[in-house]
């Protein structure tokens, strides 16, 4: 596929929204403005940027406890996705969800969720829907190294296999599961294999393991999945190898890795790596890179703005949406 | 109307809903060709065909997880877990996804699916295949839960389930499965969520039921009723949303209540009427109120302790008989 220039660029802006949406979050959580906890994703930017722009319209992700970025990546309205953070009642989820229950259903995003793995069988159920209904949409489901020890990811892929349901199941591998390393020679690991692609050969689909801060080899593999998802050839395991650049929440002291580890992989920043590709094809000069920055900082400070002047959830809402009350 | 076993009304409800839209399917373990573990599903799948009637692996977990992604996007499953022991293991589908999915989107997505849940004791199938479990979900706010008594209200209640926009926990007592009754015939027959019924009009005692024991109340009833003491039976038919305004002026009423419950009594959803009743109308009741559970144990095997474990008509009988 021959992207144009705009696209590419647009990659590149939506990776940028992000970070810089991230590290907003990361600033005011320090500050006390934000209740419950967050997870970022700061340094993985690549990921849900290079998988979501494979998708139609009508297609489906289901997005994890890490979601803003799935969100943002999908088109998500950067104001509503503040306010929700921030608990206030304009939020995607009137501020009933918050960080990790923070989806725009009408973008076709199933959910983010709080439970890890719980994401697998909801996007399995999002490709009965497309055989049920006679729906060319395909389902992304984003899902990291720690749920695919979980049983979930083992049932749904399973299932998604014997049904041929067009799902492409999106492993962001950041290498830990809070503390616990997927894979290391020595010590304490979740899993005994280096690829968590390799399990895709138990379930008799296609596995594949991409550089995941590389957000032109994601987008090229969730391209070729989706491709064979639409045209009935059933599901795939997009294996993504990233790192999260902070810890699993806010306030993780992250004892349990060197911080070489860290630096190692700043070096590898998807973002500074997709400027250089940009600028060596002469599609985007220093100039344009910094009103790009500019753009992308305004529309953070408009979200601020926006969350200073939205107001808290009424009590009343507590209540409110237990069941479905109708579109509205 | 029509003779019907329970069985076969809860198969003609599916039917006739699938007939209606199409965007109603089945799945479940054994479903398919072998027609149900319980023979509910029977021919459907040679009516419907291996799309809309779907075998599933032994895959509780994703059975439910994926109703619930089928449910959020345009698809109204209608999944079947073999036996109410085995919800633990889709519990956090049940409980985290299909449960508050609407709530935690602030509205904007919702889950209309059902699942069918066949339970309860009598069948020598031990502790792990016997018990009942709706005080687990009735515990849970965003679900729904269903329990019909007879074959007419399985029909209507499977129908107004399957019609609505919210996830609906519908338990099936196996030993109802052979129960025979008139079944309305008609396409739109339909029983509303949240709406109890009155099985038998009396004045002297409320006895409240659902499932199995409506039978067993009703059987009582009528000894008790050769002794003088005329019972009114009341069946919630849906235990969420209850219908306790029908529960309370029967209790206005009776001035006595009874509540009888297969389920073990410690945090029954017996106990959760007795509460209601307690908190809102106490000053009806002229007595303590009773309930007649099973014990907290799990379901035995043995006939001989699985019977003494179950409460029956003449237990429910005798607790009457100890209120006047």
């Amino acid at each position: 596929m021959k992207e144009s220039n705009e696209e590419l660029v647009g990659l590149l802006e939506k990776m940028l929204v992000i970070r810089e949406f991230e590290t907003t979050v990361q600033k005011h959580f320090a500050e006390g403005e934000i209740p419950g906890f967050v997870h970022l994703y700061l340094g993985e930017e690549a990921v849900g940027v290079g998988a979501c722009s494979a998708l139609k319209e009508e297609d489906y992700i289901t997005s994890t406890h890490r979601g803003h970025g799935h969100l943002l990546a999908r088109g998500g309205d950067i104001k509503k996705t503040m306010a929700e953070i921030f608990g206030k009642a304009t939020g995607y989820n009137k501020g009933k969800g918050g960080s990790m229950h923070i989806a725009d259903v009408s973008l076709g995003i199933l959910g983010a969720n709080g439970i890890v793995g719980a994401g697998l069988p909801i996007a399995a159920g999002s490709g009965i829907s497309a055989q049920i209904l006679g729906k060319e949409s395909v389902t992304i489901c984003f899902f990291g190294d720690g749920a695919s020890n979980r049983g979930t990811f083992h049932e749904a892929i399973n299932l998604a296999s014997v049904w041929n349901l067009p799902v492409v199941f999106v492993c962001e591998n950041n290498m830990y599961g809070i503390s616990m390393p997927q894979y290391r020679a020595d010590g304490r690991k979740g899993q005994n294999i280096k690829d968590v692609s390799d399990r895709a050969v138990a379930y008799g689909i296609s596995g594949v393991t991409v550089d995941g801060n590389d957000v032109m080899a994601v987008r090229e593999a969730v391209i070729e999945a989706v491709k064979k998802a639409r045209a009935n050839g059933g599901p795939s395991l997009v294996e993504c190898k990233t790192y999260r650049w902070r810890g699993h929440f806010e306030g993780d002291p992250t004892v349990y890795r060197p911080d070489e580890e860290l630096e190692q992989w700043k070096k590898k920043d998807p973002i500074d790596r997709f400027v250089k590709v940009l600028k060596d094809q002469e599609i985007l000069d220093d100039e344009g890179y910094k009103e790009l920055r500019d753009k992308v900082k305004g529309q953070i400070d408009e979200a601020l703005q926006f969350v200073q002047d939205s107001p808290e959830p009424d009590v009343s809402e507590i209540t409110t949406d237990v069941y479905y009350g109708g579109a509205e | 109307m029509k003779k019907l076993s329970y069985a076969e009304a809860l198969r003609l409800a599916m039917e006739e809903e699938m007939n209606r839209d199409s965007s109603v399917f089945v799945m479940g373990e054994d479903v398919g060709v072998f027609g149900g573990c319980f023979g509910v599903t029977g021919d459907l799948v040679e009516k419907f065909g291996e799309d809309r009637v779907r075998d599933t692996p032994i895959t509780e977990t994703a059975i439910v997880g994926s109703a619930v992604g089928a449910a959020m996007t345009g698809s109204r499953p209608v999944a079947e877990i073999m036996f109410a022991g085995f919800l633990g293991v889709a519990m956090d589908e049940i409980f985290n996804q299909a449960a508050k999915m609407c709530y935690m989107t602030g509205g904007q997505a919702h889950v209309p699916m059902v699942l069918r849940i066949p339970d309860g004791a009598g069948i020598g199938a031990a502790a792990q295949h016997s018990e009942r479990t709706e005080a687990w979900v009735t515990h849970v706010p965003g679900l729904k839960v269903v329990y019909p008594s007879n074959p007419a209200d399985a029909k209507g209640l499977l129908k107004a389930a399957i019609r609505d926009e919210d996830p609906v926990m519908f338990f099936e007592h196996k030993i109802l499965y052979n129960h025979v009754g008139d079944v309305p015939e008609e396409d739109d027959y339909i029983v509303p969520l949240g709406k109890g019924e009155i099985k038998r009009e009396g004045s002297d005692v409320t006895i409240v039921a659902t499932g199995i024991e409506v039978s067993h109340a009703l059987e009582a009833a009528e000894q008790l009723a050769e002794e003088g003491i005329d019972v009114e039976v009341i069946d919630p038919r849906t235990l969420v949303p209850l219908d306790i305004d029908m529960i309370m002026k029967s209790v206005e009423k009776t001035g006595k209540l009874l509540i009888a419950s297969e389920e073990t009594k410690r945090g029954s959803f017996a106990s959760e009427i007795a509460a209601e009743v307690a908190e809102e109308g106490l000053f009806y009741l002229e007595q303590p109120i009773k309930r007649v559970c099973a014990p907290d144990a799990p379901v035995p095997f043995s006939s001989v302790l699985e019977q003494a474990y179950l409460p029956n008509p003449k237990k429910i009988a005798d607790a009457v008989r100890e209120m006047f």
